[in-house]
């Protein structure tokens, strides 16, 4: 029977009565007496210098409160990038300056010029208008290989090259992995694209900066993942404004996707000219602007190299990618195509010898950085459409040579520096094939080819470094930041508990999930618990939520901090019944003591610890509230099987999904309908990156061609099937208190390759002999290819 | 400035507005009902779904004037008095058909114009229906599951869990 209660039981999200009745509490809907509102002029040119800005006739408008330019924050730091990459010489990334408005040049379609204040949205935006930008237009640099050639456009001056970085990984392996190839039994390589993907979080960004003249205090309202990340990045290294007078609230968060983790211009914009007008300022973003100025995410372009034995074992992987930064580093974005791409080449097999090589280039695009999965996706992509299109070379079934290959002993130490601590490859494997009934395909595929259709059945693995992070390990790494969370318990008089978490959940469900472990813990109804989160004044210093880390490293600290409590609440209870701590115990909300029938309550022992008037005050501090911050020893490593099956209609080259099945391994499990629901929206996400979303530019002029929903392929209800998920294979996560890995990016990962692999196989099936098709396979890609 | 009124969620308001004013921004700034999102500029994501005269509307694409007479409906109005959530509402719950949040309303109000025409949807026709309603989180699969479900159909041999 399932549990209605505590750990493992499907509990009804709280947070979903405000949600649908329209009481949810997001930026925009926050107004403050006396806000004026920000309209940004942005560039709607790639590449150019800045001859002139007038602003005269703008600022006469009605409601014009001030219109500022890049001139008004030269005395301040630009946008902070949070992860150095050191490269295959040792040295630093190139890093160029990010300023808050552009100074002297502008570098992508979006960048902001100038911003007006006024009294309303509509004066803002209508004076804007008035500006008079003067821009001398330089070519724009857009593809990535002709950005390193020699005679290219600069994007920034003061950089000797566009590329930012040449990395390779692991260096010391390189000559034993060509080595490798020279001797290899059969080599198949590919060429393809991880197509530029835009997040889209259905909630636009928003901030609103306010300035307390009584106390010097500036709180920033702002649409994000991690406020206390924003604190620290925008008040220390941006504005200049110590901890202790900042103060920045994300409160509900129309989802993420990694889109609102990084630090954006115009939160640093709201908090400084609140302060400089002495009036709260607001921005929101329209869906247009968001597409011109949330960093973007992907963009990889690779050639990968799968080398085998003549039995089929891999013995050698070798890859070479191109990674576009965009025009600025944006937060996190050097680690995405380096330390969370290339160690997760190893993929779930055993191959011995791997070598990446990851060029990061500059160009006159937005900045690009982690989005939903961020490097391991296109890990994931390359690394499983090269071995389908080497099983198809071999002519050998794609899962026997997966399962020959598949590592089976744990822990298992990667040629690509990161240990996997435990799994079950082929227990996902076998639950993948009876839930998505691979017996069945043939004759599916005859019924499909009997209507005239081409049927393809795609499978993949994958596998992800999820808990993101062991803070020492990520210091090497190049990471300017700890990647610890915390928690703090608050035990209140009456016995309710209020639980604040650095994690922040913007669709997640923590205010549902966290406290079902706490309530599991201490015996107590979940109702009794209440989980505080995205308020840097309430909640203790924690890193935030994305890289499916919120359980596994804040939930641990959660834990920690409830243990602490656990601890104190005995002694009390001890105290309270005369007897000795180590015979306490506490189990359904009682303290007993063991092998008697005395007993007290857990609101016995609260009340006590608040109103302390036979307490042994010598021995225990009254209250009862601890915290505690919880650093991985290693990550969590999610892993599964996915199988996606297509219908191909050979006269239009569309694709529909008819069957999607994913067979995950999450270790423990809390809550499953909310673990379920985060596949579900993986998958939409993935099918989306692999039949629909593009990002696309201009190759010449850099105009940004996708940037409305008119242009980008969102995907829509009647673009996907039911799916069918399971995570019953479960082997728990060794080395964190619940056991737990971590389940928010793997339907992003693992999906696009077993799409793309059916398509392939649908049209193998069909007499095409085609290899690859990038994504987004679209109708005209397809029937393209099989009219070649 | 245009004066208008027109009678939301069963009570009658007015004001004054630019003549651009959308009925979204009517809604949300005037009335302070923000249970309304905006979440494109296109008329593409439904996030601003209301009903006007008993049809669903995108709100961002109309005028708060063209509304002038109307009665609206929005997702403030949709549980009873004492917050009893109806029985849309409550299947979006059970089965977990919404994650941030944000699309909800939208969700939810053409979900409801969508079964006040077809009592009984094929998962097709939900699916078909909800093309205009854009959601990022779930893929889907728990809304549409949950539009059936409010429709009184059996939804146990849907992938649960």
């Amino acid at each position: 029977m399932p549990k209605d209660s505590g750990i493992g039981a499907s509990s009804k999200r709280r947070e979903d009565v405000r949600f649908l009745t329209g009481a949810g509490n997001y930026t925009d809907d926050i107004n403050i007496h006396g806000q004026a509102y920000v309209h940004f002029l942005r560039s709607d040119v790639a590449h150019g210098r800045i001859v002139s800005i007038d602003t005269a006739a703008a600022s006469a408008m009605p409601g014009v409160v001030r219109i500022f330019t890049g001139a008004d924050f030269e005395g301040v730091g630009g946008l902070p990038c949070g992860w150095q990459v050191t490269d295959r010489h040792g040295q630093p990334m190139a890093e160029p300056g990010h300023p808050v408005l552009a100074q002297g040049k502008v570098r992508h379609v979006g960048d902001p010029i100038a911003a007006v204040v006024a009294d309303t949205a509509e004066q803002a935006r209508d004076a804007a208008e008035a500006i008079g930008v003067e821009i001398e237009e330089l070519p724009a640099v857009v593809d990535m290989k002709a950005a390193l050639a020699g005679d290219a456009a600069r994007v920034h001056d003061d950089l000797p090259s566009n590329l930012c970085y040449d990395w390779g990984f692991v260096e010391e392996n390189k000559a034993a992995v060509d080595a490798a190839f020279d001797t290899a039994a059969h080599v198949t390589t590919l060429e393809l694209v991880n197509n530029r993907l835009v997040a889209n979080p259905m909630e636009p960004r928003v901030a609103i900066g306010d300035y307390a003249r009584a106390t010097g205090e500036s709180t920033l309202y702002t649409t994000s993942q991690n406020p206390h990340v924003i604190r620290l990045l925008m008040g220390a290294f941006v504005l200049g404004i110590p901890e202790h007078k900042l103060r920045v609230v994300a409160p509900d968060v129309g989802g993420g996707f990694g889109s609102k983790i990084f630090h954006y211009a115009e939160e640093a914009f709201c908090t400084f000219a609140a302060k400089a007008i002495n009036r709260p300022v607001k921005w929101t973003s329209s869906r247009s602007e968001a597409f011109m100025s949330d960093a973007h995410g992907r963009d990889h372009v690779t050639r990968i190299e799968l080398a085998l034995d003549a039995d089929n074992n891999f013995t050698a992987i070798r890859t070479e990618t191109l990674a576009n930064m965009g025009a600025y580093l944006s937060t996190f974005a050097p680690s995405v195509p380096t330390w969370l791409h290339g160690t997760l080449m190893a993929g779930n097999y055993k191959t011995p010898l791997i070598y990446v090589n990851v060029k990061a280039v500059f160009t006159n695009t937005v900045p690009v950085d982690a989005y939903r999965g961020a490097g391991r996706p296109e890990a994931t992509f390359q690394l499983e459409r090269v071995i389908d299109k080497a099983a198809r070379e071999l002519g050998v079934d794609p899962i026997a040579l997966r399962r020959q290959n598949f590592v089976t002993e744990f822990p298992y130490q990667t040629p690509v520096a990161v240990v996997y601590d435990t799994g079950d490859y082929n227990a996902t494997m076998d639950k993948l094939e009876e839930i998505a009934d691979i017996a069945g395909f043939a004759a599916r595929r005859a019924a499909s080819e009997a209507k005239g259709k081409l049927r393809g059945l795609g499978v993949n693995c994958y596998i992800e470094a999820c808990g993101i992070a062991p803070s020492n390990l990520v210091g090497q790494l190049g990471a300017r930041a700890g990647l610890y969370d915390a928690a703090t318990v608050r035990v209140n008089a009456t016995g309710s508990i209020s639980v604040m978490v650095g994690a922040h959940s913007h669709g997640q469900g923590h205010e549902t999930a966290f406290p079902q472990v706490v309530a599991e813990m201490l015996g107590i109804d979940e109702s009794m618990i209440e989980i505080v989160h995205g308020d840097s004044s309430k909640i203790p210093f924690g890193m935030g939520t994305y890289g499916s880390r919120s359980l596994a490293v804040c939930g641990s600290a959660m834990v920690r901090a409830t243990e602490k409590i656990i601890n104190k609440a005995k002694k009390i209870a001890a105290h309270l019944m005369e007897a000795s701590e180590a015979d306490i115990e506490l189990k359904g909300g009682q303290f007993t003591v063991a092998g008697t029938d005395k007993s007290v309550a857990w609101g016995d022992v609260t009340l006590a610890a608040y109103v302390p008037h036979n307490y042994p005050l010598e021995d225990i501090e009254p209250g009862l509230e601890e915290t505690a911050f919880y650093d991985p020893s290693n990550f969590t490593y999610p892993a599964g099987a996915y199988a996606c099956e297509v219908e191909v209609d050979p006269e239009t080259g569309k694709v529909t999904v008819e069957r999607f099945s994913a067979a995950d391994d999450f270790g423990n499990i809390v809550n499953p309908m909310i673990v379920s629901g985060q596949v579900h929206g993986g998958l939409g996400q993935g099918i989306g990156q692999a039949l629909l979303e593009n990002c696309a530019y201009d190759p010449e002029t850099g105009q940004l061609l996708s940037a409305s929903y008119m242009d980008y392929a969102m995907p829509r209800a009647d673009d996907v099937p039911f799916y069918a998920v399971d995570h019953s294979c479960a082997t728990p996560c060794t080395h964190n208190p619940l056991g737990v890995k971590g389940c928010g990016e793997a339907g992003a990962i693992g999906s696009p390759p077993a799409v793309v692999n059916a398509v392939i196989d649908a049209l193998q099936s069909g007499g095409k002999t085609v290899a690859h098709i990038d994504m987004p396979v679209s109708p005209s890609r397809v029937w393209a290819a099989m009219n070649g | 400035m245009p004066q208008i009124s027109m009678t939301v969620n069963g009570r009658a308001v007015s004001g004054e507005v630019e003549g651009r004013t959308l009925l979204s921004t009517f809604l949300r700034d005037h009335l302070s009902l923000t249970g309304t999102h905006v979440g494109c500029d296109t008329g593409q994501c439904g996030a601003c779904v209301v009903h006007v005269d008993g049809v669903a509307v995108k709100s961002c694409n109309m005028l708060a004037a063209e509304a002038s007479g109307s009665s609206v409906g929005t997702i403030e109005g949709q549980a009873a008095a004492d917050g009893t959530l109806n029985a849309l509402q409550q299947a979006f719950q059970d089965h977990h058909g919404l994650q941030c949040g944000f699309c909800t309303p939208g969700m939810v109000m053409s979900a409801a114009a969508l079964l006040k025409d077809n009592p009984r949807p094929s998962e097709a026709e939900v699916r078909a229906h909800l093309e205009g309603n854009l959601c990022r989180c779930t893929g889907y699969h728990n809304i549409v599951k949950a539009v059936l479900a409010a429709s009184g159909q059996d939804v146990s041999g849907i992938a649960a869990e």
